[in-house]
């Protein structure tokens, strides 16, 4: 065990998660915008704010998947430790994937839910070396007109809209900066 | 005692919670199920509410709970209450200055902004429920986008009454794919529902069904071409602060049948009458 193991997880966890969701909820419901996420400070290669969602959302009933560079030590101690959360056995058995967009492609790999329970779907979330509000054009359920935002695929995000109502849903995580893009979200070139 | 956990549920249900929440908001419209827990009221009361709420709340909020559109009625004041002890947050009976409304079968008639969230209180989420008893046969059709028998329905108002009788807890569509019970609001509230700048949240405690609608999502009222929505109030000016736009609950005063009408949104007649307003000044 390494010592950052034990650091780094809420000062005041119910107050730090509650705070850190309200984040996490706005930046859902209102897709391209983006937030400010804080309270955790996770080992490298997780973003604070990367960090801090998993923190939030993350328990013994959610497995994880570590892609690329963070499935390391430093990381899946942090997680286990801070959240009980369990390593995913498969990409078809994840709740949540974390890691850089190319280490975490193919998105086929990840359950899209059921035609039934398409909440029964894993959400993303993407390690990106910056965010910002220009790029591709988003449309649809929380955008008054329309928003722009910085995402690595264009095409295979557009894909994923297409199996709506099933289908991924995405966080995009850059120092202590959150976006998201749920499967509802339509996205176009700008 | 002063010893609960922040908003009284214990962290892994709120995660819980949040996830499901989150699932609704990327599914608007879409029933997502979860673990409803036991809470210190009975189920009807709003435990639905209440969960979304807990999980919903952070320290610096203001919350207001609305119950029928009134701020003082007994379930709204105890679940006000309720938070008040076990999160510690702020409350006011004022809608503009509320972050966090907790409400059972009505929108406020202020328009919310961007920095709100609206909870609803939900009975019986599954639109399709009173017309086919069994879940799995609704979770088929709302797979299918099958909802010809809720057409048919209101089909057999107009067939029976000669216009669409249903008034409250009137069905409607969402972004053109998931048919969604409003919970019970009056029909007159359901044009409130779509494109509404805040995030709206709907929590069924006993159903085990939470809901979203993400801002600016389009929800439609189902009707015919030749029998359009109509979202119809009583034909009266309120009798406290004569307004003739809001929505009116109609009190019956003696055993002769007379009646008055008054506004159901406490917080909006009070906000008119403060400013002047009464029956008289109303033109």
């Amino acid at each position: 065990m390494q010592e950052t193991t034990l650091e780094g997880g809420f000062a005041d966890a119910p107050r730090d998660a509650a705070h850190a969701f309200r984040a996490c909820m706005n930046a859902m419901a209102r897709p391209g915008r983006i937030e400010t996420l804080r309270g955790a400070t996770p080992p490298a290669p997780l973003s604070q704010a990367a960090g801090t969602l998993l923190l939030t959302l993350c328990d013994a009933d959610t497995p994880v998947h570590l892609a690329g560079a963070h499935d390391c030590d430093a990381v899946r101690q942090w997680l286990a430790f801070h959240t009980g959360a369990p390593l995913a056995h498969a990409r078809t058995d994840a709740t949540f994937a974390i890691g850089v967009w190319d280490a975490l492609l193919p998105l086929s790999d990840y359950p899209i839910g059921t035609a039934r329970y398409p909440d029964r779907s894993a959400t993303l979330v993407v390690e990106m070396d910056s965010l910002t509000a220009t790029g591709a054009r988003l449309t649809g359920p929380g955008i008054a007109d329309s928003a722009a935002l910085s995402l690595p695929d264009i095409a295979a995000l557009r894909a994923n809209h297409a199996l709506f109502p099933q289908g991924l849903d995405f966080y995009f995580a850059a120092g202590e900066h959150l976006a998201a893009l749920p499967r509802s979200t339509n996205v176009e070139d700008a | 005692m002063t010893d609960y956990n922040f908003a009284y549920l214990d962290e892994q249900t709120k995660r819980m919670i949040r996830r499901a929440i989150l699932k609704g908001l990327a599914i608007p419209g879409y029933q997502v199920p979860f673990a409803s827990r036991e809470m210190p009221m009975p189920y009807g009361w709003g435990t639905g509410g209440v969960q979304l709420s807990a999980a919903t709340l952070t320290p610096d909020d203001r919350l207001k709970v609305i119950d029928q559109g009134a701020d003082d009625t007994t379930n709204a004041v105890s679940i006000r209450k309720f938070f008040e002890k076990t999160a510690r947050v702020a409350t006011t009976e004022h809608t503009p200055d509320a972050s966090v409304i907790q409400t059972r079968h009505r929108i406020p008639e202020a328009p919310l902004s961007e920095d709100q969230i609206l909870i609803y209180q939900v009975p019986i989420p599954e639109p399709l429920r009173f017309l086919e008893p069994s879940e799995v046969e609704t979770r088929k059709m709302h797979e299918l986008s099958e909802y010809g028998l809720m057409h048919v329905k209101l089909y057999e108002d107009i067939a029976r009454h000669g216009h669409i009788a249903t008034s409250y807890a009137y069905p409607v569509q969402v972004e053109g794919r998931y048919v969604m019970d409003p919970s019970p609001i009056p029909k007159f509230d359901n044009p409130k529902l779509s494109d509404c700048a805040a995030i709206q949240l709907f929590g069924a405690g006993r159903e085990q069904r939470i809901y979203a609608l993400p801002p600016h999502t389009k929800v439609v009222s189902l009707d015919f071409e030749d029998h359009p929505f109509d979202p119809s109030k009583a034909d009266a000016p309120c009798a406290l602060c004569g307004d003739t736009s809001s929505y009116l609950d109609e009190v019956i005063t003696d055993d002769a049948g007379t009646r008055m009408y008054v506004c159901s949104d406490t917080d909006h007649c009070q906000t008119r009458r403060e400013a002047g307003h009464s029956k008289e000044t109303a033109a």
